[in-house]
C-alpha cells in the first residue's frame, strides 16, 4: 500500500476521533472518549508509519537521492497535522483532560483533508537550495512549535468559552457542554504550558532557519517576509508570556493573544506563501 | 534634586520598568512588521510608481515604508523595547540576586505564613536529636541544609535549582547579544557579489550597493561550473564551481568544488554558490590528427578563432551549430595551409568518421560543443555572526531554564512546644506551583515517617 493511500486513512481516523470527542461533549461518557482517544493514537500510529513509507519512496523514484519528506507544501501540510497529535497526545498523557481533544483534533483533520484533497502530492527531488541536513532540523522545530501553538489556541477557545458561560462568578459552574470542560484555571494553565512548549520551539525554528540561510546565502537575517511574520509571531507570544504576569493582562486577553498568535502563525506557514512573494515558494 | 524632579525621574523610571510598556512595544513592532511583507522593500522609484500614485508615493516615502526596518521609527522602537527590557531586568535582578545568594535562612512567622505548603507536627525528644534527624531527612530526600539558630528556634535551610531564576535574565540578555552581533555585522561586515567565467580569476568583488568594486588581498578563479538536471527534467540537481584560491602567488586552496548550501570560506570571506550565465559564446572541442602519424591534437576554440598547428598550417572554426540539419551537431572549419589555398572542412559530432573518408590532409574530428560558464557567487564578510550565535544559543538555553526549572525551597522551623519538639515544614517554588504541590505531599509523608521512627 502507498503512503497516499495510507493518508486516507489517517484522514478517516482523526475524522472518527473528531466527531467521537464532540460526542463526548455532548454525552459525557468516558467510554466515547476513551474511543475518541484510541482513534487519535492508532491514526498517529499509521500516520507515523505512512510518513516513514513515503521516506523511503523518495528513494524508490528513478534519480531521486531520497530525502526527509519535509520538502514541499503537501509533506508540510501532513507533518504538521502528525506534529499536532504528537503534541495534543503529550498533553493528554499528563494532564488527561480529554474535552481538550475536540478543540484540537480539529486541526489535524482539516490539515490532512486539505493535504489530501487539494494538495500535489507527487514527490520530486529536492533543488539544490533544499539540498540541506538544516531543512530537516529547520522544520521539525518550527512544525513542533506550530503545532503547540494549535492546542494552546484549542485551549484558549475553550477557556473563552467557559468564562463566557461561567461569567465571573466561580461558584455557579455552567452545566451543559461546558460542564465537562477543565476549570477556567486548569484552561489557563494549560494555555501557558502549551506556549511554554511552543515558544522555545519556535526560537529554535527560526534560528536554525537563520542558521541555514547563513549558510546557504550568507545572510542570517534579510527581512523576507517569512522570516518577518516569524518573528512577528514570536513577538506576539513573547507578549502572552509577558502579559500573564501582568496585573489586567491575564486571563481573558491572554487567551485573546494566543489565539491571534495563532492566526498569525497559520499566515506565517499558509498565507506568506499563498499570498506574499518571498523565498519559501513550496515545491520549488 | 527636589522632590519635584525625584518624582519626574521617577516616574520615567516606572514607565521604563512596566511590563505594560514591554506589552505595547512587543505588540508594536508585531503589528508594524506586517508593513514591509505587505509592501515589497527597496524596489526603485519606478517600480513604485506603477503601483502607487505619485501622492501615495511620497507619503509612504515620507513615512520611510520602503525601507521600514532600517527607518527611524522601526529602529526606535527596538531601542525602546531594549531600554524597557534592560530596565526591567536591572529593577528585579538585585532582588533575585539577593534570594539566590543570601538566602532567608532564618524567616519570621510573618514570612513563613505567606507560603502555602506547610505541613506541622509536635514529637516527643530534645532539639538536638530531632535537630540531627530532620538534617539527615533533608539531605537524603531534598538536599543539604544549613542550620542556624535564632531565639531559640532551629532554622533549617535547603534549597535546589537556585540558578534557574537567572533564566529570565539569560533570555534577556540573550536579545541584547544578538542586537549586538547584527550591529557589529553592519559596523564591519559587508555584502557583496563577484562573477567569474570559467577559467578567469578575480581579486576584488563588488558591494551590493557600491559602484566601484572592493580590492581583497587574494584571488579566486574558477576553474569550472557545471549545472546539471535531474533525468531529462529541468529541475535543477546541483549547481557546482570549482574554485582556487591563489595567495601572494601560491595556491592555498586547490580546485575546492563549492555547491548551494556548502560555501568556501578563506581569510574570513565567504563565497556562496549563487547565481550563473553564459560567459562570452560556446566553444568547439576538436581533434585532429595528420594522416599517416600517430599523434593526435586537442583543441578548444571558439567561434572566428584561428590556431597554427605545429605545421605552421592554420585552422580557422567559421561557424558551428548544435544541430546542422537533421545530423546533429556540426562545425564548419577552414584550413588555411602555409601554402596554398584555403579549404572549407564540415564536421559532425555524430559521424565521426565523415572526415576521414575526405581523405584531406588532415583528419578533424568534433568531439564537443561547449558552453562556457560565469559562476556567481555571493560574497561576505561579517565578524559578528558567532556574537549573534551566541545570542541565539544563550536564548535558547535561557527559555527553557526560565520555563522549565524551578528555583524550590524548604525549610524545617523546630521550636520547644512546653518540652515537646514543634516540627514545621515549609516549602516554596518560584515557579510551576501544581508540580510543586505534588511534590511536596509526597514530602509530607515522607516527613511523617521520618518523625515517626522509632
Amino acid at each position: 500500500m502507498s503512503s497516499g493511500q495510507l493518508f486516507n486513512f489517517v484522514t478517516i481516523g482523526y475524522f472518527a476521533a473528531m466527531i467521537l470527542f464532540v460526542g463526548y461533549l455532548a454525552t459525557r461518557s468516558m467510554v466515547v472518549a476513551k474511543l475518541a482517544t484510541l482513534f487519535a493514537y492508532v491514526g498517529f500510529a499509521v500516520q507515523t508509519y505512512a510518513i516513514g513509507l513515503r521516506w523511503y519512496e523518495t528513494y524508490q523514484i528513478p534519480g531521486g537521492a531520497g530525502y526527509a519528506p519535509l520538502s514541499n507544501l503537501y509533506e508540510s501540510v501532513v507533518f504538521f497535522s502528525w506534529t499536532i497529535l504528537l503534541i495534543y497526545l503529550l498533553i493528554d498523557l499528563r494532564y488527561k483532560q480529554k474535552s481538550v481533544g475536540a478543540f484540537v483534533i480539529p486541526f489535524a483533520f482539516l490539515a490532512m483533508t486539505w493535504a489530501q484533497l487539494r494538495l500535489d502530492a507527487t514527490i520530486s527531488p529536492l533543488v539544490p537550495a533544499l539540498q540541506s541536513n538544516w531543512l530537516t532540523y529547520h522544520v521539525i522545530t518550527c512544525f513542533l512549535g506550530y503545532a503547540a501553538f494549535a492546542v494552546a489556541c484549542g485551549v484558549s477557545i475553550m477557556y473563552l468559552i467557559k468564562v463566557g458561560k461561567e461569567g465571573d462568578a466561580e461558584d455557579s459552574p455552567a452545566g451543559g457542554i461546558v460542564g465537562i470542560f477543565p476549570s477556567a484555571k486548569i484552561l489557563d494553565d494549560l494555555n501557558y504550558k502549551a506556549i511554554m512548549i511552543g515558544f522555545p520551539l519556535l526560537s529554535l525554528g527560526i534560528i536554525t532557519g537563520a542558521a541555514w540561510a547563513n549558510y546557504a546565502w550568507g545572510t542570517y537575517w534579510s527581512w523576507d517576509p517569512k522570516e518577518t511574520w516569524s518573528l512577528i509571531v514570536w513577538f506576539i507570544y513573547a507578549a502572552f508570556l509577558h502579559a500573564r504576569i501582568t496585573r489586567g493582562w491575564a486571563g481573558r486577553k491572554a487567551a485573546y493573544l494566543s489565539i491571534i498568535g495563532f492566526a498569525a502563525t497559520i499566515f506565517c506557514y499558509l498565507g506568506v506563501n499563498l499570498l506574499l512573494a518571498g523565498l519559501h515558494s513550496y515545491g520549488g | 534634586m527636589s522632590v519635584k524632579q525625584r518624582g519626574v525621574l521617577g516616574q520615567a523610571w516606572d514607565f521604563f520598568c512596566s511590563l505594560k510598556l514591554t506589552i505595547f512595544s512587543l505588540i508594536s513592532l508585531a503589528i508594524t512588521s506586517i508593513i514591509g511583507t505587505v509592501i515589497q522593500q527597496n524596489l526603485s522609484r519606478q517600480e513604485y510608481l506603477r503601483v502607487f500614485s505619485e501622492k501615495t508615493y511620497n507619503l509612504l516615502d515620507q513615512l520611510q515604508f520602503f525601507d521600514m526596518y532600517h527607518s527611524w521609527w522601526f529602529i526606535g522602537l527596538l531601542v525602546l523595547f531594549c531600554i524597557n527590557l534592560i530596565c526591567c531586568s536591572i529593577k528585579r535582578f538585585p532582588r533575585v540576586w539577593k534570594v539566590v545568594h543570601n538566602p532567608l535562612l532564618t524567616p519570621s512567622k510573618q514570612v513563613l505564613k505567606t507560603f502555602s505548603n506547610v505541613d506541622e507536627l509536635v514529637v516527643k525528644g530534645d532539639m538536638a536529636t530531632v535537630t540531627g534527624r530532620m538534617k539527615g531527612f533533608l539531605a537524603h530526600e531534598f538536599s543539604a541544609p544549613q542550620v542556624n539558630e535564632k531565639e531559640g528556634e532551629v532554622f533549617l535551610y535547603s534549597d535546589k535549582l537556585k540558578y534557574s531564576r537567572f533564566g529570565v535574565y539569560i533570555t534577556h540578555l540573550s536579545i541584547l547579544i544578538i542586537f549586538l552581533g547584527a550591529i557589529i555585522g553592519n559596523i564591519y561586515g559587508f555584502k557583496g557579489f563577484v562573477n567569474i567565467p570559467e577559467g578567469g580569476s578575480v581579486d576584488r568583488i563588488w558591494l551590493r550597493n557600491g559602484q566601484t568594486p572592493l580590492p581583497i588581498d587574494f584571488s579566486v578563479r574558477c576553474e569550472d561550473f557545471s549545472v546539471t538536471f535531474y533525468g531529462n527534467s529541468q529541475r535543477p540537481k546541483e549547481f557546482r564551481s570549482v574554485l582556487t584560491v591563489i595567495d601572494q602567488g601560491e595556491v592555498v586552496v586547490d580546485k575546492r568544488p563549492i555547491i548551494v548550501n556548502d560555501p568556501l570560506t578563506y581569510k574570513g570571506l565567504t563565497f556562496y554558490q549563487s547565481s550563473y550565465g553564459p560567459a562570452g559564446g560556446e566553444v568547439v572541442t576538436l581533434k585532429v590528427k595528420v594522416r599517416g602519424e600517430d599523434k593526435v591534437d586537442a583543441l578548444t576554440l571558439g567561434k572566428g578563432e584561428t590556431v597554427e598547428l605545429a605545421s605552421g598550417d592554420r585552422i580557422r572554426v567559421e561557424d558551428f551549430t548544435s544541430s546542422f540539419r537533421n545530423f546533429g551537431p556540426a562545425a564548419r572549419l577552414q584550413v588555411l595551409p602555409k601554402d596554398g589555398e584555403a579549404r572549407t572542412v564540415t564536421v559532425f559530432k555524430n559521424f565521426p568518421q565523415f572526415d576521414d573518408e575526405r581523405q584531406g590532409a588532415y583528419i578533424f574530428t568534433l568531439v564537443d560543443f561547449d558552453q562556457l560558464f560565469y559562476t556567481g557567487l555571493q560574497v561576505t564578510k561579517d565578524p559578528g555572526v558567532w556574537i549573534v550565535w551566541l545570542g541565539c544559543t544563550l536564548m535558547i538555553i535561557g527559555c527553557l531554564v526560565a520555563f522549565f526549572l524551578s528555583h524550590r525551597r524548604i525549610w524545617v522551623v523546630l521550636s520547644d512546644q512546653n518540652g515537646k519538639v514543634g516540627v514545621r515544614l515549609v516549602g516554596s517554588a518560584h515557579r510551576n506551583q501544581p508540580g510543586f504541590e505534588l511534590y511536596f505531599d509526597e514530602l509530607k509523608n515522607k516527613f511523617r515517617d521520618a518523625l515517626a521512627q522509632d
